[in-house]
């Protein structure tokens, strides 16, 4: 079914709020989508890729489907938002992807007018043996920050397949995110998961990540980078376990405190098999002092020097 | 007077007197080479003479264009001209190369961190994009410092140590930018051991326990080193005589 004009209409809103955070794409050899509240405003796909919708009083039920085999060469592109400045988005999403079938998907979430929104995702995704899937989500938030997010999401990777997703907040004002990703791994597989938040004013920000290494040499890699300023707030539990042989493993935290706000990272390594490997790191603190003398002997204040090293973390 | 001229500097550090009572005048256009054991208060110096956090706690003056610049922080003396390439330059982690080089570019289109790129030997389309992180070499760490420098288009550089760590080829491009900088009409201060470097350098100072013993053409002030120097008998300590023999 075609989309009214008033859909026409919301669905060029929606992705004119993004502004300079653009990326999303649209085009006949392109599948996306675009949900305003609960309402899909405008919807393309491709073939190999099925999409089902079902609408909800808060949001929509979304459940995408990769048959076995199928590749979808260009990412897909989905808009989730709402332009009012109260509301509750509830997306649920299921997600299965067939052995040895990939697609991409990059998923844009604006909330340019927030004062009361509550964004929540509830998603499984299930990837089969020899399958790869990448998920993007990008947010983009007002200046009042008023957005609470709340991202959980189950995936379980097959043997020897691939999952990789990036979650990235730093245009705009935060709000409260709580962000809670839960994976199983299994042999060969590959996890790649990397958050990039900068929080401030009185944003609040957890982050609970969890892998389990289920399967022999499967290898994952947590990465957590976060900068606060003013009276921002950004707890990181990032777990990782290794329970079979070969399994390999990284978690990296990196978080910049600036001002009054407050930053805490709580690493958890588990290794259950004597030939498995996990390492992690975490560094916490103001910006390298080295890094901040150099810029500013090229004549950086403290404040644009500071800005462009938070940059290239966030970046 | 010197472009830049230090009056009576004085530093402590720790309780320990590092630079005494220095008197040093840096002349415009020109290249010079400070040298010393180590330990001496080169590095020292050069920090001082930027301002950084810990460096600015002075007794005397340092004047550009006979202006006193004491009460001003590192990027003040940095947009008045004056910058400093580390002898282990800093990595940063996701900063691409051409952000860091335009950071303090005075023209900041693309061709500018292009420009600087092939200057110093590294190819624009290989290295625009790549971060300022473990995955360079020393050598490129060195190389993309340099380019951020040359884009700057500095009036007073301060190198410590330009080639350590580095390949001939490094070193070569390092060359290629001391002429740049010359060229540009540019003050260079070079800490360096290496006779190569030397000998791009056009006027030298030796320096020994926070003071400057001698200046001069840098074939006598390097020869006096490479002499009476290494290894050092006084362990850093000259006494009277030695430094009343230095310009005999």
């Amino acid at each position: 079914m075609s989309p009214t004009p008033q859909q026409v209409e919301t669905a060029r809103e929606l992705l004119a709020s993004l502004g300079e955070l653009g990326g999303h794409v649209t085009g006949d050899d392109i599948a996306h989508l675009e949900v305003h509240g609960n309402e899909v405003v405008g919807a393309h796909l491709v073939p190999g890729l099925e999409v089902d919708v079902d609408q909800l009083e808060d949001g929509i039920k979304a459940h995408i489907h990769l048959r076995r085999n199928v590749r979808i060469e260009k990412p897909v592109h989905l808009c989730f938002g709402m332009l009012p400045e109260e509301g509750l988005q509830h997306i649920v999403m299921d997600v299965e992807v067939e052995e040895d079938s990939f697609a991409s998907v990059q998923a844009h979430c604006t909330f340019p007018n927030a004062v009361d929104i509550t964004h929540k995702m509830d998603a499984v995704v299930r990837i089969a043996p020899g399958a790869a899937y990448e998920y993007f989500e990008r947010h983009l938030h007002g200046r009042e920050g008023g957005v609470l997010v709340v991202p959980k999401t189950e995936v379980h990777v097959g043997e020897g397949a691939r999952f990789k997703t990036e979650f990235e907040l730093i245009k705009g004002q935060a709000g409260v995110i709580d962000f809670d990703y839960d994976v199983d791994c299994d042999a060969r597989s590959l996890l790649d998961m990397i958050a990039r938040i900068w929080g401030r004013g009185h944003d609040r920000i957890t982050i609970r990540e969890t892998a389990r290494l289920n399967g022999e040499d499967a290898r994952a890699v947590l990465q957590t980078h976060i900068a606060v300023k003013d009276d921002a707030v950004a707890d990181v539990y990032n777990s990782l376990a290794a329970n079979a042989a070969g399994a390999r493993g990284h978690v990296d935290c990196k978080e910049i405190v600036q001002g009054r706000a407050t930053a805490k990272a709580v690493p958890i390594v588990v290794v259950n098999d004597p030939r498995a490997h996990i390492t992690h790191e975490a560094a916490i603190g103001s910006v390298d002092s080295r890094q901040l003398q150099t810029l500013m002997a090229r004549g950086l204040d403290e404040e644009k020097a500071t800005d462009l090293i938070i940059e290239g973390l966030l970046g | 007077m010197g472009v830049l001229e230090l009056k009576n500097v004085s530093l402590t550090l720790g309780g320990k007197p590092i630079l005494n009572d220095l008197t040093v005048d840096f002349w415009e256009g020109h290249i010079h080479a400070l040298i010393g054991p180590n330990g001496a208060g080169k590095s020292t110096l050069a920090s001082t003479i930027m301002g950084l956090p810990g460096y600015t706690d002075i007794a005397g003056d340092i004047l550009l264009d006979g202006e006193r610049i004491n009460d001003l922080s590192v990027d003040e003396r940095a947009r008045r001209g004056i910058t400093l390439s580390w002898q282990e330059p800093a990595r940063f982690e996701g900063l691409r190369v051409d952000r860091f080089i335009l950071a303090g570019a005075k023209d900041k289109s693309t061709e500018t961190a292009r420009r600087a790129l092939i200057r110093v030997g590294l190819d624009p389309d290989k290295y625009m994009t790549r971060a300022v992180d473990r995955t360079l070499s020393g050598g490129e760490r060195k190389r993309v410092e340099l380019a951020s420098i040359l884009a700057m288009e500095p009036r007073i550089v301060l190198m410590d140590e330009p080639d350590s760590g580095i390949d001939v080829e490094a070193l070569n491009r390092i060359f290629d930018a001391l002429a740049d900088f010359k060229e540009r009409g540019a003050t260079v201060i070079m800490i360096t051991h290496s006779q190569e470097v030397l000998k791009h350098a056009e006027h030298a100072f030796l320096m020994c326990n926070g003071s400057i013993l001698d200046k001069g053409p840098v074939d006598r002030i390097d020869g006096y080193f490479a002499d009476h120097c290494v290894p050092c008998d006084h362990e850093n300590l000259p006494d009277a005589q030695e430094i009343a023999g230095v310009s005999a």
